[in-house]
């Protein structure tokens, strides 16, 4: 196997091999956190940070994990790591934490963090691991953040909370549409990304 | 290392061990490092959102944390634990010392007590028998507002609060809603200043103080003109977390919760009466 050189293995996430719209991994937290930019740039940082922390301890590891237990070792690493992560949220970024609730913890269950490491940091080294890792977050990234930035800015009618389009309930002209703030919507949306990224990129459509 | 040395078992015993003791250890030393920090995040929360519902420093803006912990120290805030049912202060330093949660306590077999559930529910089967209360005095110790906790279902959740009585302990003066789970733009709008707003001056109790009738709530739409002094309006596409809402400030204004409290309170400045029939 040809070894990918670090520039790429860390810039192909972001459109050629996005984790979101070509592998279709993580959509599940893309859901839940996109109704506010700011969780979901909180959401985005302590993803990548997991993604390539365990992907590069996983691929340290990778020639002493026996094959019989080595996703129970993956996960092991992704969970304690999340479990870190909230930790330190909880005790600097309070108020964030706690409109996130359970999507922290759940960052275990994001199958990018593991997809990664099992598909990625079990052949290769731990640097360029921590690579793919970033590159990945950032991928899942720059989904997420346009996501978010379509959802609060036309279902509430601000950006990180500053309002922008002033809302009929607050006396202004905007009638901020309700169904982006609910979970389908963001579907809607990761969808017609997906649309608009293989219109352009033809080369990702999956033969039927 | 070999694949066939890799996969042996003594391999994958010491591999397990010491992922789990590396893991642990990382875990641990995190949570332990930080529990000072999050304990008073926690506790700054709290406090602010007792501030809010206060309404105390809205001119200056957004107050800073030691304005807020500086409130608590000062006697401008005074927080007591009271007995519900009697309505008097808790003097039990077992009980009534700053580690109380009254969220704990309501799990607590020996600390609970059932809800009588009667005409308003919360939608919870158990509430607690102690509970914070916050008193807020002026520069001379003269008693301007109590704030209470409140809680109750909503439509996903379970929805805390606190609820800011004027000196009169007839008059509301502030409400704000500090975790839910409603939904974001609908019941989510709990959270929304114009609509808190509305609560401000609202009346408790209808009629004379000696013979008066609960009434305070929220609206199906907006409050009819007679029922204007006493509700606000109902949160339009959600239903179901206005009647939480409605029921739960009934609830925790009626005899079975702080009714007896305000009385004794009311009694002891001699002035206003208050009287809790639901």
């Amino acid at each position: 196997m040809l070894a990918p050189s670090p520039k790429k293995v860390l810039l192909d996430p972001i459109l050629n091999n996005n984790p979101i719209t070509f592998q279709v991994l993580g959509v599940c937290s893309s859901l839940a956190v996109t109704t506010q930019l700011s969780t979901a740039l909180v959401m985005c940082i302590a993803v990548t940070l997991v993604t390539a922390f365990s992907s590069a301890a996983v691929a340290a590891l990778r020639n002493y994990i026996p094959s019989s237990i080595r996703m129970i070792v993956q996960m092991v690493v992704i969970a304690s790591l999340v479990i870190v992560v909230d930790q330190i949220l909880k005790a600097y970024f309070f108020q964030i934490s706690k409109t996130m609730s359970v999507f922290v913890g759940l960052i275990i269950t994001n199958c990018i963090v593991m997809g990664r490491a099992e598909g990625f940091a079990m052949k290769n080294t731990a640097w360029m691991s921590f690579l793919d890792g970033i590159g990945n977050g950032i991928g899942y990234s720059a989904v997420l953040i346009l996501v978010a930035f379509v959802r609060e800015l036309f279902g509430s009618g601000s950006l990180f909370g500053f309002p922008i389009l002033a809302k009929v309930t607050d006396g202004g002209w905007y009638t901020p549409n309700g169904l982006l703030l609910l979970s389908p919507s963001a579907f809607f949306l990761i969808g017609i990304l997906i649309w608009i990224v293989r219109t352009f990129k033809p080369e990702q459509i999956e033969e039927a | 290392m070999r694949p066939e040395q890799r996969d042996s078992m003594t391999n994958t015993f010491v591999v397990t061990l010491v992922l789990c003791i590396v893991c642990s250890l990382l875990v641990s030393t995190a949570a332990v490092a930080l529990k000072d920090v999050q304990g008073k995040n926690k506790l700054l929360d709290r406090q602010r959102n007792i501030v809010e519902a206060a309404g105390l420093g809205s001119k200056s803006g957004v107050l800073n944390a030691k304005q807020i912990t500086d409130m608590f120290t000062d006697g401008t805030i005074e927080p007591r634990v009271v007995d519900l049912q009697s309505g008097e202060y808790v003097e039990d330093k077992a009980i009534a010392n700053p580690a109380f949660d009254e969220r704990k306590a309501a799990k607590d077999e020996k600390m609970n007590t059932t809800i009588n559930a009667g005409k308003f529910g919360i939608g919870i089967g158990k509430r607690e028998k102690y509970t914070w209360v916050y008193l807020v005095k002026d520069k001379q110790g003269k008693l301007e507002q109590v704030v209470l906790p409140i809680y109750g279902k909503g439509l996903w959740s379970t929805m805390y609060g606190f609820v800011a009585l004027k000196g009169d302990l007839r008059t509301i003066n502030g409400l704000t809603y500090y975790e839910h789970g409603e939904t974001p733009g609908l019941g989510g709008e709990v959270e929304n200043l114009k609509w808190k707003k509305q609560w401000q001056g609202k009346n408790v109790w209808k009629g004379e103080p000696t013979d008066a009738t609960l009434a305070v709530g929220v609206a199906k739409g907006s409050p009819t003109p007679e029922n204007l002094p006493y509700m606000v309006d109902g949160l339009s596409g959600a239903t179901i977390t206005s009647r939480g809402v409605d029921s739960m400030i009934k609830y925790w204004f009626s005899s079975d919760a702080f009714g007896p409290y305000l009385e004794k309170l009311a009694s002891q400045k001699g002035a206003t009466h208050v009287s809790p029939i639901p």
